[in-house]
């Protein structure tokens, strides 16, 4: 028996001391959104692998796709599926890769605190209000019984994942939209925008608005207000969304990648909820390990 | 005539305070500046704050990542751009092509110097990181900076060296020294102080830039620091960039310690310049 712990403890030893021994280079770019996750990542992954060197860039998902499949990193943080462009692009430059779910995200549809009539809206709501062409200035005009004043609309840059995702979801096809609102890269501009301004609508990723709930209040959508459990189960409906790594499969053959994602999967639960994202669920990031 | 000797004195009045007080106002801009900076961030000053890599945590997020960085990144640009830089304001002042590719150049100098930042951005990640197989190295960073810079550098050379008065080049001649020892010995000495008034100019743009940095592929996170020209690295303003934009607001805090940083570093760059270029004026004595 004591022989058997001798062994163990040994392996164990044998295996940190080959994690602290391992060398090597994980590039990573993309996202904005994702950025915090993979970076608390990196953080923890440091303290094991101290060799090993992880940097991680931000120039948003599509510049992230554009050296991805060109095979400059290797791994893409990405708040959105990958289009069918850079698909090609891949298949040109022959780079094999597998897809990571790793949190949710539910985007959030924000008004001001003083705010008192629509604090529920429904998603024909949203959709007569944002959709392309909309002639919607009004509260009255969305609802009879709410004020006869002018809706203040804010969003995030066309070029973001979150704009993507909740026009698709919203209005039916990703980028269809209005265009008459007040577009910020930047979602601490859109927080501050909602929180002083009673006539105030927007939308932004749950992170922005978990951080700020004492200045804005988040608009429940068909009932459900998002919270970490209805982002979680898929009541929220229909802005949560996976977000995700892309890892290239090549790359993933080196020890030192294969060692950073397969870390990512095993701790991404914890970290996730850490930086105000919503973990799936054990099974599910058990699953992501048989995409190699 | 007396009266119009008091009216003229009213304007002279009149311009002097307009004066002051534009001057008073932008200084003021400054300050408050400065203050509400200050005030915000000087709670997160701290040794660590210097010395740790960054973090999720905003009590153990450090800058040190950044700091080594931006240093490497200018000194790199400073020791590709001067040269180039001052040599090329050299040539097309003293040895002046006459005609048509005169003027061509000198209008696309000048022009450079207007192109928007961005646009050098993209030069750099096809030339160097794409073309040259720089991969996003601070060699690729600091070419590209160099770039656009180097304009800058130009022009403001050509306008010290221009100002040296003909008096000293004819002196030199009239002794015998030839073109090199005229330029090198002389002109070069005299126009320093203002040539490198332009130099510190162009490298405090440069330390502020990111744009370019984001395109070419610079970093935000990145946990050790550079150790030769071609280490991916990660710079001081895309450090305060990515706190200002995240959620929790305690890392805009952070932010505000970043830009005090940032501003101590190019301070005393222009303070080491300063110095150099008092050298410089009081050695030459017109």
């Amino acid at each position: 028996m004591k022989n058997v712990f001798l062994i163990i403890s040994l392996m164990l030893a044998v295996d940190s001391f080959a994690a602290s021994k391992m060398k090597g280079k994980v590039s990573i770019d993309g996202s904005s959104t994702v950025f915090p996750i993979t970076e608390a990542v990196a953080e923890e992954f440091r303290a094991e692998y101290p060799r090993v060197r992880v940097n991680i860039g931000v120039s948003g998902t599509g510049g992230g796709f554009k050296k991805f499949t060109t095979g400059e990193i290797d791994i893409n943080n990405a708040s959105r599926s990958i289009k069918d462009k850079e698909i090609e692009k891949a298949k040109e430059n022959k780079i094999d890769y597998a897809i990571i779910a790793v949190a949710y995200d539910g985007i959030t549809v924000v008004i001001n605190n003083k705010n008192t009539w629509a604090k529920n809206m429904t998603k024909n709501d949203l959709r007569r209000l944002w959709d392309a062409g909309s002639k919607i200035k009004t509260w009255k005009q969305l609802n009879p019984a709410w004020p006869d004043r002018k809706i203040k609309l804010y969003g995030p840059g066309t070029d973001s994942g979150t704009f993507d995702y909740f026009t698709k979801a919203i209005n039916g096809k990703s980028g269809k939209c209005r265009f008459d609102f007040m577009k910020s890269e930047d979602d601490n501009v859109l927080v501050s925008g909602v929180a002083g301004d009673i006539d105030a609508i927007g939308f932004f990723g749950y992170a922005y608005y978990k951080e700020n709930k004492t200045k804005l209040q988040a608009v429940a959508i068909d009932g459900v207000a998002p919270d970490m459990k209805t982002i979680n189960n898929g009541n929220y409906k229909p802005l949560s969304r996976p977000i995700f790594i892309y890892v290239n499969k090549a790359s993933y053959k080196r020890a030192e990648v294969k060692a950073f994602v397969d870390f990512y999967i095993n701790k991404a639960s914890s970290l996730v909820s850490e930086v105000g994202y919503v973990p799936l669920t054990d099974e599910l990031y058990k699953e992501q390990f048989k995409k190699f | 005539m007396i009266d119009k000797f008091k009216s003229r004195k009213r304007t002279e009045k009149i311009f002097r305070a307009a004066c002051f007080g534009l001057t008073f106002f932008s200084v003021l801009i400054l300050v408050v500046l400065l203050f509400h900076i200050t005030m915000t961030g000087h709670k997160y000053l701290s040794w660590e704050f210097l010395t740790n890599w960054p973090s999720r945590f905003p009590h153990k997020a450090g800058i040190k990542a950044g700091i080594w960085g931006t240093i490497w990144l200018i000194s790199i640009t400073a020791c590709i751009s001067i040269p180039i830089g001052v040599l090329s304001a050299l040539f097309l002042e003293e040895y002046k092509i006459r005609g048509k590719l005169g003027k061509v150049i000198e209008i696309n100098v000048a022009n450079l110097a207007g192109v928007p930042s961005i646009v050098y951005g993209l030069l750099g990640l096809t030339i160097f990181v794409r073309y040259c197989g720089f991969d996003r190295s601070l060699l690729s960073g600091a070419m590209t900076l160099s770039l656009l810079i180097m304009p800058v550098i130009i022009v403001s050379s050509r306008e010290a060296i221009k100002a040296v008065p003909d008096a000293i080049r004819f002196g030199a001649y009239a002794l015998g020294a030839s073109k090199y020892q005229v330029v090198f010995g002389h002109v070069l000495p005299i126009a320093l102080p203002g040539i490198l008034t332009g130099v510190i100019l162009a490298l405090s743009r440069a330390i502020g830039e990111t744009a370019p940095l984001i395109i070419i592929g610079a970093l935000t996170y990145i946990s050790y620091t550079p150790e030769s020209v071609m280490d991916e690295f990660t710079v001081l303003p895309l450090q305060i960039y990515n706190w200002a934009s995240r959620p929790n607001e305690e890392f805009h805090y952070l932010a505000a310690g970043g830009i005090i940083v940032l501003l101590a570093v190019m301070m005393s760059m222009n303070f080491i310049a300063v110095m150099i270029r008092q050298r410089a004026s009081k050695k030459v004595k017109l």
